[in-house]
């Protein structure tokens, strides 16, 4: 199953470089080709019950073992962030300027890319398909909402995803309520705030309650 | 700061590309030396971005790119800086100009603390081209002009030794552009290193420019400005310049 993520991964890499078309189009074009397959393959086995925790996963079912890979991924993930996230950072601003920097573009957006499938593949039994998405994308969207440079954006974006998870599981805990549903719910309310705060700080700074850098 | 000596010697041979089927460039040779600026010009589609590309190795070619030190004959590895036409942001995005200037020049990860040495050292840079008071802005709320300087800071730190610019084409207006072209003049006189420029504004490229290249897959002239601007070629291609 990893191993599938990383062709697939590497394939969708490979298809974006050699077209011209941006990479969003290439990934709904992927993904629904991913979930049709998907679905194909299941009705094969003729019911779809026994897989619904795929699509919206049970965190409950998490083995020692499976925490321990999780463990391991995450401080893989932590290392490669760490050495190189400025370059990353070139790549997504403009490729040919990271390229003219000497950064080794197609090697760590293959990397990465291939990263993002492994953990995907890991925590999808625990959050699901139709929630995974969401996790990889609210928090860093909200804290982007009200960041204002790089340090911030990180710190935000690790506490929301933080509070929401802790937040959701004990929620989801005491009201019945599937936990991954329920953490992706929080995400959301989080995304809404920021965008509601963001509507604020702009608005003072039109009227010019608020100095730059305030 | 070494000023330009006219003995560096960046040679340009022999570039193709093809995409698919489609031949984009073919026979491409340019020489340039260091304090020259070069502009090249062409219509759309004549393959200026490509040939930045292929120069800059991010797309397949053939032909290669060698320099030059005159002074010792030596071939060494070259130094390209690059400022490109636009950059992907969007308004108020969380990379300041400290943020993005950082990511080229160090490996410490700019989400950890902020550097106090790195952070004086791209001030000091970026004061050169009288951007230093950016330095805490977010790059998506930039003007033109004001992100055409903190390019410029950018691909000049460190020291070239070939500066290939795509020039602005949008969201500069007039004035803009001629800060523009008074900043690639001053590197060009201050600083040991050559420029290519790709340039839109045919006015402003035949004032300023050393050389001028007319591209259009192949080099079809070359050689001072009013040469090129005179020749049949490029009147056929532009008709008469206003």
């Amino acid at each position: 199953m990893i191993i599938f993520a990383i062709g697939f991964a590497l394939l969708l890499n490979w298809v974006k470089n050699k077209t011209t078309y941006g990479s969003d189009t290439i990934i709904s074009v992927f993904s629904s080709i991913a979930i049709a397959l998907g679905l194909a393959i299941l009705a094969q086995t003729g019911s779809f019950n026994q897989y619904s925790s795929y699509l919206v996963g049970d965190i409950l079912s998490i083995t020692d073992s499976e925490i321990l890979y999780v463990f391991l991924i995450a401080i893989v993930v932590l290392v490669f962030w760490y050495f190189t996230f400025n370059k990353l950072h070139l790549i997504s601003i403009n490729s040919t300027l990271a390229k003219s920097k000497g950064v080794k573009t197609k090697k760590i957006d293959n990397i990465f890319a291939v990263l993002i499938a492994i953990v995907v593949m890991i925590s999808i039994r625990w959050i699901g398909i139709l929630l995974i998405n969401s996790l990889l994308i609210l928090p860093a969207a909200s804290s982007r909402n009200i960041a204002k440079n790089m340090r911030l954006y990180h710190l935000y974006a690790v506490l929301f995803s933080l509070f929401s998870g802790i937040t959701g599981l004990i929620l989801s805990y005491y009201f019945n309520i599937p936990t991954g549903p329920m953490i992706v719910i929080l995400s959301g309310g989080i995304y809404f705030m920021t965008l509601a705060v963001k509507g604020k700080v702009l608005n003072k700074f039109s009227k010019g309650e608020l100095k730059n850098g305030e | 700061m070494e000023k330009a000596c006219g003995l560096h010697c960046t040679k340009i041979n022999n570039i193709g590309v093809k995409i698919g089927n489609d031949e984009i460039l073919k026979n491409v040779n340019i020489h340039i030396h260091c304090g020259e600026l070069t502009v090249i010009i062409g219509r759309n589609g004549a393959g200026k971005s490509t040939l930045l590309k292929a120069i800059l190795g991010e797309i397949e070619h053939t032909g290669n790119i060698t320099f030059v030190d005159q002074k010792d004959n030596i071939t060494k590895k070259i130094k390209i800086g690059y400022v490109p036409q636009s950059i992907n942001v969007e308004k108020h995005m969380p990379t300041t100009v400290y943020d993005f200037f950082a990511s080229c020049i160090t490996h410490i990860p700019v989400f950890l603390k902020k550097d106090k040495k790195i952070y004086n050292e791209i001030k000091e840079h970026l004061a050169i081209f009288g951007a230093d008071s950016l330095i805490d802005k977010s790059i998506g709320d930039l003007s033109g002009g004001e992100l055409q300087r903190v390019l410029i800071a950018i691909a000049t730190k460190p020291t070239p030794n070939l500066l290939i610019l795509d020039e602005p084409v949008s969201g500069i207006d007039r004035n803009g552009i001629k800060d523009f072209y008074n900043i690639i003049s001053k590197l060009k006189s201050e600083y040991d290193m050559s420029i290519i420029l790709v340039s839109h504004d045919l006015d402003l490229a035949s004032k300023y420019a050393d050389k001028v290249i007319l591209l259009d897959k192949e080099v079809i002239k070359e050689g001072k400005p009013e040469d090129v601007f005179k020749s049949l070629e490029f009147r056929n291609r532009f008709g008469e310049l206003a």
